[in-house]
C-alpha cells in the first residue's frame, strides 16, 4: 500500500507542479513531418508573447486520425487543437464538430489563404481549419538520365510520354528503373494515387446519384495503362511501395521517375539525404492526350479548434500564429526560405526570394491545377481531388486499393478487380443509404 | 533411458539454435544499428549501412524533442501497477479456484480466457465514454485499471496452474496449526508460490509494457507511455528510420534488459505445465 500511496502521491505533485506553471496550456494533437516538428521547436516563442503554454502529442498520421476521430467524436475534450486534413474538414465541419474560424483577425488575413486550399478546408463557404502546410503532386525525374535517353521533359508531360521515357530510362542491368509510384493499398497511399490517374483518363468515383463507376471504360483504361507501364518500367513488388519505400528508391537513384507529393521536392534535393540532389528536376502532373484534367492531388494539413472546448481563445491566438505571414518569416529568417510551410499562401509565392526556390512555382502551378470541386472530366456529387469527402470513403477506398493492388501483385486480372470494386462500392454505399 | 546424444549431434543442435537465436533477434539488432546512422545511411544496402560512420546525433535528438523520462516514467508505473493492481485480484482468484474448485470452475476460467478472444477495437467506444464520464481520460489511474483487466485472464491463468501444483495438505497444516485464511493465502500458499508468481508479474510487465492499443487510444499529453514516444517518430511521408530506431532502442532497452537478467523465471513461467 505504501508503494501506491507515493506513486499516488508523485503523480499528484507533477500534475500540480505542471498545471501551475503556465496560466492557460493548450494541448495540440499533430503529425510528424518536417515543417510541423519544426513548429514545435519554435513554440517558445510563441508562449513568451501570449503567456499560453503548449503540449504536443505527436502520433503517426493514421494512429493520430484514429485518436483524434475517436475525440471528437465522443466530445472527449483532450485536445483543444487537432491537425488535420482535407479529407476529414468538410465532413466534421458539416457536423458541426469544428469551431468555424471565420473571424480571424484581420492582421491574419485570411483572404491571403491559397483559394483550392480555402475551398478544401470549408463547408458551405466557412472555412473550419486553418492550413498549416499544402501540397500538391507532381512529377520529379533525373535530369542526367533524362539527357541520356535523348528526351526533354516537358512542362507539362502527357501519360504517353511519362511512359515512353520511363521505358527509356530502364537500365535494368545497373538497378535502375524508369517509374517509381505508388501500389500500396491504403486508401491515402496506392488509392490516393490511383484516384488522380483515373481523373487525368476522365474517370470518377461516382456520377451524379452516387452510383459507382468502376464498371466504366475510363477506369479500364487507366489501371490498365498504369499496370502495364509499372510492368515494363517499374521496380519490381510495387505493389507494397508507398511514399516511403519510392522516396528511398529515389534518392539511392535507382528511379528515373517518381510522380508524387510535392513536399517530396525538399527531401530528394537534400544533399544531406539524396545522392541525386543535384540532378532532379520538376514537372506537372501528367494527364491523358486531350483530357485536360491533370493527374495531380490536392492536400493540407491544418489546424482546427474542436467544438465544446475550454480554451477556445487560447487555441485561436495559436491558430493565428502558427498559420501567419509572420511564422512564415520567422522560420525564413533562421532556416531559409526553402524550409518554410509551403502551399498555403498567395504572398509566399509573390515574395522574390521564394520564388528563387528552384520547387517554388511547380508546386504553385500544381496546386492551382487542382480543383476539389471539379475533380474530374465528368460532374460529380463530392468534393476531393484524391477522395470522395463522405464518411464511408475511408473504409470503401481502403478496400478498392486492395483489389487493385492485389493486380499488381500479378494475383488477379483488371477486369477482375474493377468487378469487385465495383460490387463492393455499390454494396457499401447502399448499406450507408446512398 | 535418456537417449544418447553424440557430440556432432550437439554441436549440430547449437548451430542451428544460434542460427534460429540470430535470426529473432535480427530485427532488434538492426534497430540498434541504424540508431547509430545518419537519416541519409539509414536507407542504404545493408552492407553500405554496416560501412557507414557511427554517430550519436539521433539520440541526443530524441531526448531535445521528447521528454524521454516523463514517457518512461509513465511506462514504468502504467505497467508494474498494472500488474501489482493485478496481483491482488488474480491471488484470491486463483487460491479458490485451485483449492476450493466448484463444478463451474472450468467455465468460469474459459469465460474469462474469451474476453482476450474480442478484438480491442470492439470496444474502445463503450470504455471511452466510460472514461470521459469517469473524468479519467488521459490519467495514469485510469490505463492503469483498463490494463490490469486486461492481463487478468492471464495472471489467473498462471497462478492457477501454479498453484495446482501445491500440494492442499500443506494448507490444511496450516489451517490445523490455527492460520486464518488471509495468513493462510499470505503467509503459506504466497512464500511458497514465489517462482511462479515472480515468472507471473515478468510476463505481465512485458506485456503491459509493449501494450500499444489502449495506451495509445486513451492517452494525449499527460499519461502517455513509452509506446507513444515510439508513434510520434513514425511517418508515412518521410523517412526517419535512424531517429524512429534511435526512439524504439530507448522504448524497449528497460525492457530488454530486465528480460535479459530474468530469462530462467520467464521461461519456467511460460512453459509451466507443459510437461508432467
Amino acid at each position: 500500500m505504501k508503494l501506491k500511496q507515493t506513486l499516488l502521491a508523485a503523480s499528484a505533485m507533477a500534475l500540480v507542479t505542471a498545471s501551475g506553471a503556465l496560466a492557460q496550456t493548450i494541448t495540440v494533437a499533430t503529425v510528424n513531418n518536417g515543417d510541423m516538428i519544426r513548429m514545435q521547436g519554435y513554440t517558445d516563442q510563441f508562449t513568451e508573447a501570449t503567456g499560453i503554454g503548449v503540449e504536443w502529442v505527436t502520433l503517426e498520421e493514421n494512429v493520430l486520425r484514429q485518436r483524434v476521430t475517436t475525440d471528437i467524436s465522443t466530445k472527449g475534450g483532450q485536445f483543444d487543437i487537432m491537425t488535420i486534413g482535407m479529407y476529414e474538414t468538410p465532413i466534421w465541419g458539416a457536423n458541426g464538430w469544428l469551431v468555424p474560424l471565420d473571424d480571424l483577425s484581420a492582421e491574419y488575413d485570411a483572404a491571403d489563404i491559397l483559394p483550392a486550399m480555402r475551398g478544401g478546408l470549408s463547408h458551405e463557404g466557412t472555412l473550419y481549419a486553418a492550413p498549416f502546410y499544402g501540397e500538391s503532386s507532381m512529377v520529379m525525374y533525373r535530369t542526367d538520365l533524362m539527357d541520356k535517353a535523348g528526351l526533354e521533359m516537358p512542362e507539362a508531360p502527357s501519360w504517353e510520354f511519362i511512359r515512353e521515357a520511363a521505358a527509356a530510362m530502364t537500365d535494368r542491368d545497373n538497378d535502375i528503373n524508369g517509374i517509381c509510384l505508388r501500389g500500396k493499398a491504403g486508401w491515402g497511399e496506392g488509392g490516393a494515387f490511383i484516384t488522380v490517374t483515373g481523373n487525368s483518363f476522365g474517370a470518377r468515383w461516382f456520377d451524379e446519384d452516387w452510383n459507382a463507376q468502376f464498371d466504366q471504360p475510363e477506369w479500364k483504361e487507366a489501371l490498365t495503362f498504369f499496370v502495364d507501364m509499372m510492368s515494363e518500367s517499374g521496380p519490381a513488388g510495387y505493389s507494397t511501395n508507398g511514399f516511403n519505400e519510392n522516396l528511398s528508391l529515389f534518392q539511392q537513384g535507382k528511379c528515373g521517375m517518381w510522380i508524387d507529393a510535392t513536399v517530396a521536392a525538399s527531401f530528394v534535393t537534400n544533399p544531406n539525404e539524396s545522392s541525386v540532389a543535384d540532378k532532379v528536376g520538376f514537372a506537372l502532373a501528367p494527364n491523358k492526350d486531350g483530357i485536360e484534367k491533370r493527374s495531380n492531388w490536392l492536400w493540407a494539413w491544418a489546424l482546427a479548434i474542436p467544438a465544446g472546448t475550454q480554451k477556445e481563445e487560447a487555441a485561436k491566438a495559436f491558430i493565428e500564429w502558427a498559420t501567419s505571414k509572420e511564422y512564415i518569416e520567422l522560420v525564413a529568417a533562421n532556416e531559409g526560405w526553402a524550409n518554410v510551410p509551403p502551399g498555403t499562401r498567395t504572398s509566399l509565392y509573390e515574395n522574390p526570394e521564394y520564388q528563387k526556390v528552384p520547387f517554388a512555382k511547380m508546386t504553385l502551378d500544381s496546386i492551382n491545377a487542382a480543383d476539389p470541386t471539379n475533380p474530374t472530366v465528368k460532374p460529380v456529387p463530392y468534393v476531393g481531388v484524391q477522395f470522395v469527402a463522405i464518411p464511408e470513403f475511408a473504409g470503401i477506398a481502403t478496400e478498392v486499393s486492395q483489389e487493385f493492388s492485389a493486380v499488381y501483385a500479378g494475383q488477379q486480372t483488371v477486369d477482375e478487380a474493377l468487378a469487385k470494386a465495383q460490387a463492393l462500392t455499390t454494396d457499401a454505399m447502399e448499406a450507408a443509404g446512398y | 533411458m535418456a537417449r544418447a546424444v553424440t557430440p556432432r549431434r550437439k554441436a549440430l543442435n547449437t548451430v542451428v539454435a544460434w542460427v534460429i537465436g540470430l535470426i529473432i533477434f535480427f530485427p532488434i539488432m538492426w534497430i540498434f544499428i541504424l540508431s547509430f546512422k545518419t537519416e541519409g545511411s539509414a536507407i542504404l544496402p545493408p552492407l553500405d549501412v554496416l560501412r557507414s560512420s557511427w554517430t550519436f546525433e539521433n539520440y541526443g535528438v530524441v531526448q531535445d524533442r521528447s521528454d524521454y523520462f516523463k514517457y518512461f516514467g509513465n511506462s514504468v508505473v502504467l505497467a508494474f501497477g498494472s500488474t501489482l493492481l493485478g496481483l491482488i485480484i488474480a491471488v484470491p482468484a486463483a487460491w479458490a479456484m485451485a483449492f476450493v474448485p466448484s463444478r463451474r470452475t472450468k467455465d468460469i476460467l474459459m469465460w474469462m480466457l474469451s474476453t482476450k478472444m474480442l478484438p480491442a477495437v470492439g470496444v474502445l467506444y463503450p470504455i471511452y465514454l466510460l472514461f470521459i464520464k469517469l473524468g479519467i481520460l488521459d490519467s495514469r489511474i485510469g490505463l492503469t485499471i483498463v490494463l490490469m483487466l486486461i492481463n487478468l485472464p492471464i495472471i489467473i491463468w498462471m497462478l492457477y496452474t501454479y498453484f495446482r501444483e501445491i500440494p492442499g495438505e500443506i494448507l490444511e497444516a496450516a489451517r490445523m496449526d490455527g492460520a486464518n485464511l488471509r495468513e493462510e493465502v499470505l503467509y503459506v500458499l504466497t512464500p511458497m508460490a514465489i517462482p511462479g508468481i515472480a515468472s507471473t508479474v515478468l510476463l505481465n510487465v512485458i506485456l503491459a509494457w509493449n501494450e500499444a492499443f489502449w495506451t495509445l487510444n486513451l492517452t494525449a499529453a499527460n499519461a502517455a507511455p513509452l509506446t507513444a514516444f515510439i508513434a510520434s517518430y513514425s511517418s508515412p511521408e518521410g523517412l526517419f528510420y535512424a531517429k524512429l530506431s534511435a526512439a524504439s532502442v530507448m522504448a524497449i532497452a528497460p525492457i530488454l534488459i530486465m528480460g535479459w537478467f530474468s530469462q530462467k523465471q520467464l521461461v519456467r513461467g511460460l512453459t509451466f505445465g507443459a510437461v508432467k
